[in-house]
């Protein structure tokens, strides 16, 4: 059968984003035809600001060079201009004849400058920053002449000014607003901007009407409505874009201001599909590259065929680099009625940060200077997150970054290329810099799959998606509202819950077909999840899937960067015996292990245990009454305890003997993700209950009980649940704090995330105040307790349980 | 050049999505069985950092290693884009549920396409 015929027409990042996905998606679905009006392949339009400030060359901006469509099959037509579409014949025809048909047509017409409708806005001289055409008229005036005046103190005529004056020109900015950036900034921000563009060597005039463009063959002077005027040998006219409708109109196709689309990116005509920014979707228009990669997505998916994928619209935000400066606003950033605003001034330090917040949500934000947290704050306006618990620190939150690895550096425009970002993988930020630029990245995801950078303990994320937005410049890609699991599927960790539950899924198989799976058998991330949702939803029916379990999980250790593992027995409550030391010991001896190590955790950990040897060490570790201490899982790992009441002078209650009793009822249950404990026996907390996921302190009258706190990658301390004075209050609350975690919480989420993703006040509502809900999900734990607490190297060590795990298939002798 | 080939077990001593390894001379293989019981075999070292890939997680026709996460093609043994390398691939051949590998037919993945 012979392919289709899809035409394009329109050769820039939104056409041929759309292009590529489908080729991902379909590489021989089509025939495919670009017709592009400029003469060159693909380049990515975020970056002609770089181009006229001289710090790259046009070649370090193309994205898809004419190799790229030879290779694919593509036939090009840069340099040519579609006139017309005929709808009824299928046809498109360009400005010199030349023909294409079609079966299937996509609109990627983007959208075209405005010029201001003033005298002398036609004399040579006078130009808008839209392409490269442009950007090199720019840098050739800048070459012959001295003055040049920006119309428009918006993003991009800042951005051009800034090229200009970096070239040289002396320039002056003018704008009809009194504040820069008034679409973006408050009047506060605006001024600060000013104030560092001025120092900077920029001239403003503001606010300024311009009123006509004087000159006789070619521009020179510009005239105000105050009747003033100033020279000019250049005028870059920067006041706005408006959707390219034109071809559209003419064929007859439903326009407002730009090409009206469904959430399936077809326009009236289903045939036509269109991208970008000339179009309309939900009557808004988009001129920034994140919704346009949103919408090549799901244009590419039903190209393809496949048939799901809705675009429903993008919420955006900018955060941006003007010569140096950090920027970011999102949101109802000017507040209104019924809304608090929460600031930050530091003229000092240069910053100013305002969060809006209406009826305990984040609704806008502006920071000026340090945009750290903007990813934070981007999230939590996007997501309409209840801010109530958080809202005193909401301020100074610093979420998206760890404590550690990156040196204590959060601000990534005064880092140097040298320095370190990522300490996991061991990424300078110049790495991340050149694989941004040379592998044309535009998503975090993107970041993480080519350097590595962020993608082990996550500390360092805010940092690289501030790299991601300086070195982009204007705008970058946001992970979308609901994130899919992974690749696989689009649909979220909630929605696939949710289908388990409603539609009684019990295989992995089933969820998959239930939810049309896009791979066979998932991947590394999925199924791992998908068998934890299933065991939590099904304790005792669903059988575990040791094929879906990450190494660790599947071989009851941990394994080493050699290959060999560790081997950590349960220690209850830190408390050991001479017989369990010495069978430690005999086990270390007997089977030549190398290291043996005191954990952070006041257990033994054995290391460089040989795979093949694990059921024998086990045997004889079981001999000595030493079972599982999970410390390979997304499970209970340990409780810590101080001594307590037994010994110490200043213990309150029996501390060591609460431990125990909570490490005997949570061990061996599967959690989201790991789950540390501690009990401290008086407020002097040595057994650091406070940045623990669940932790007990004792008190002279009782308990208080901690949840969410976390010591690692990025220290947490708990917020206090509530207080119990009845020790089975504390295993009550302990076992439906957990149960509501196992259900809620995302697969690799801990307790802290989880707990500021949701809210305290939600853990709170259901484990503290509501005494039904508390005894149901506590039943619920203890339930699902039955089926998990049989010791699993006994299992293996004695019941020939997995043998194949630790067997060779076979031996060949010689080859 | 002669080919050696060594029957290592039958196909249903492998689980499927899963992998089994054969100690030989010149190392650990890797056994894989994808779910539609096709069988690969690889040099049990992930290019990346040797971790061993017979304990990873199999999907389609790629193993991620358990070590840092890298997929590798078991078809090939190259290391799945953007990351780059490969590790060795034998040949597989099943008769009448035994299956069997072709221990000097190694192909070196960097010189194999894909």
């Amino acid at each position: 059968m012979a392919k289709q015929r899809l035409v394009v027409v329109g050769n820039g990042m939104a056409g041929m984003k759309t292009v590529e996905e489908l080729l991902k998606l379909a590489p021989d679905l089509y025939d495919i035809t670009v017709f592009g009006a400029e003469p060159w392949g693909n380049y990515n339009r975020i970056l002609l600001s770089p181009v006229l400030a001289g710090e790259k060359t046009t070649d370090d901006i193309m994205l898809n060079d004419r190799d790229w469509y030879a290779k694919n099959g593509i036939t090009l037509h840069a340099g040519k201009e579609v006139t017309a579409i005929e709808r009824r014949k299928r046809i498109v025809r360009a400005d010199d004849g030349t023909e294409a048909p079609y079966e299937r047509l996509l609109l990627a017409t983007g959208s075209d400058p405005v010029v201001l409708p003033i005298p002398g806005s036609d004399l040579p001289g006078v130009i808008t920053f839209r392409d490269l055409h442009d950007v090199e008229a720019m840098i050739e005036a800048s070459d012959r002449h001295k003055n040049a005046v920006v119309i428009g103190g918006g993003l991009l005529g800042l951005e051009a000014a800034n090229g200009l004056a970096k070239r040289g020109m002396n320039v002056t900015v003018v704008h009809l607003s009194d504040t820069l950036m008034e679409r973006q900034l408050d009047a506060y921000a605006g001024e600060m901007l000013h104030q560092a563009l001025e120092k900077s060597g920029l001239h403003f005039k503001m606010p300024a009407k311009t009123e006509a463009v004087l000159g006789k063959t070619r521009v020179q002077a510009v005239r105000f409505a105050d009747g003033s005027e100033i020279p000019a040998d250049l005028v870059v006219m920067a006041v706005g874009i408006r959707p390219n409708v034109a071809l559209a109109q003419k064929a007859n196709l439903h326009c407002q201001r730009g090409i009206v689309v469904a959430d399936t990116m077809q326009t009236f005509d289903p045939r036509i599909y269109a991208v970008g920014e000339c179009v309309e979707h939900r009557t808004r228009t988009y001129g920034l590259v994140a919704p346009l990669f949103d919408q090549a997505k799901v244009c590419a998916n039903h190209l393809a065929e496949l048939g799901h994928g809705l675009y429903q619209g993008s919420f955006l935000a900018t955060k941006l680099k003007v010569t140096g400066i950090d920027l970011f606003s999102a949101g109802e950033f000017r507040g209104a009625k019924e809304s608090d605003e929460i600031v930050l001034q530091d003229p000092g330090n240069g910053t100013y940060k305002k969060l809006v917040l209406k009826k305990n949500r984040l609704r806008g934000a502006v920071l000026y200077g340090d945009t750290t947290d903007a990813s934070h704050y981007f999230q939590l306006i996007r997501d309409e997150t209840d801010v109530s618990d958080i809202r005193e620190q909401l301020m100074f939150e610093h979420a998206h970054l760890g404590d550690s690895g990156h040196g204590g550096k959060n601000a990534a425009a005064a880092m140097d290329d040298t320095t370190e970002v990522c300490g996991c993988n061991g990424v300078c930020k110049g790495t991340i810099v050149n694989a941004i630029l040379d592998k044309k990245l535009f998503t975090l995801e993107d970041v993480r799959t080519h350097t590595k950078a962020s993608s082990s303990c996550g500390s360092c994320t805010g940092l690289v998606e501030q790299i991601l937005a300086t070195t982009l410049g204007g705008d970058y890609s946001e992970a979308p509202k609901t994130k899919p699991i992974c690749p696989c599927t689009e649909h979220s960790h909630d929605d696939i819950r949710k289908s388990i539950r409603e539609h009684g899924l019990k295989t992995i198989a089933d969820v998959m077909a239930f939810v049309e799976w896009h791979t066979p058998d998932g991947c590394h991330i999925c199924r791992p999840a998908l068998n934890y949702y299933l065991l939590c939803e099904w304790p005792g029916e669903y059988r575990d899937d040791p094929r879906s379990r990450f190494v660790n999980e599947r071989m009851h250790a941990n394994i080493q960067k050699d290959g060999t593992y560790s081997v950590v027995p349960r220690m209850w409550g830190g408390i050991t015996n001479p017989s369990e030391l010495r069978a430690i010991a005999d086990v270390a001896d007997k089977f030549d292990i190398p290291a043996v190590k005191v954990t952070g955790g006041q257990r033994i950990d054995l290391l460089g245990v040989k795979r093949e040897d694990l059921p024998a060490v086990w045997r004889d570790l079981n001999g000595a009454g030493l079972v599982s201490g999970h410390a390979y899982g997304k499970a209970l790992r340990t409780v810590k305890t101080c001594v307590g009441s037994d010994w110490c002078r200043f213990g309150v209650q029996d501390s060591t003997a609460m431990g125990i009793r909570l490490e005997k009822m949570c061990w061996g249950t599967w959690t989201p993700h790991k789950v540390k404990m501690a009990v401290s026996g008086c407020p002097r907390n040595c057994a650091e209950a406070t940045i623990k996921d669940f932790g007990v302190v004792a008190v002279a009258e009782g308990w208080e009980l901690h949840i969410a706190g976390n010591g690692g990658v990025k220290v947490r301390t708990t917020d206090l649940l509530c207080k119990v004075t009845d020790d089975e209050d504390v295993l009550e609350y302990c076992g439906a704090f957990l149960q509501l975690y196992r259900e809620e919480a995302h697969y690799l989420e801990r307790t802290a995330p989880w707990v500021e993703r949701v809210g305290l006040s939600h853990v709170r509502d259901t484990v503290v105040t509501d005494s039904e809900k508390r005894r149901a999900l506590h039943a619920r734990f203890l339930h699902a307790q039955t089926f998990s607490q049989t010791d699993p190297w006994m299992e293996r060590a004695s019941q020939n349980v997995d043998r194949i795990e630790f067997e060779p298939l076979a031996e060949v002798a010689s080859a | 050049m002669s080919s050696q080939w060594v029957e290592v077990g039958r196909l249903e001593d492998i689980p499927p999505l899963g992998a089994r390894v054969v100690r030989t001379a010149q190392g650990d293989i890797a056994v894989f069985r994808a779910a539609d019981d096709q069988v690969f075999a690889l040099e049990d070292r992930c290019p990346h950092r040797n971790g061993p890939l017979s304990q990873g997680l199999v999907h389609g026709t790629q193993v991620t290693c358990p070590l840092h996460n890298w997929a590798i093609e078991l078809g090939s043994g190259s290391a799945v884009a953007p990351d780059e390398g490969c590790t060795k691939a034998y040949p597989v051949r099943i008769e009448n549920g035994r299956v069997s590998l072709c221990l000097d037919g190694a192909s070196d993945a960097s010189a194999a396409p894909g």
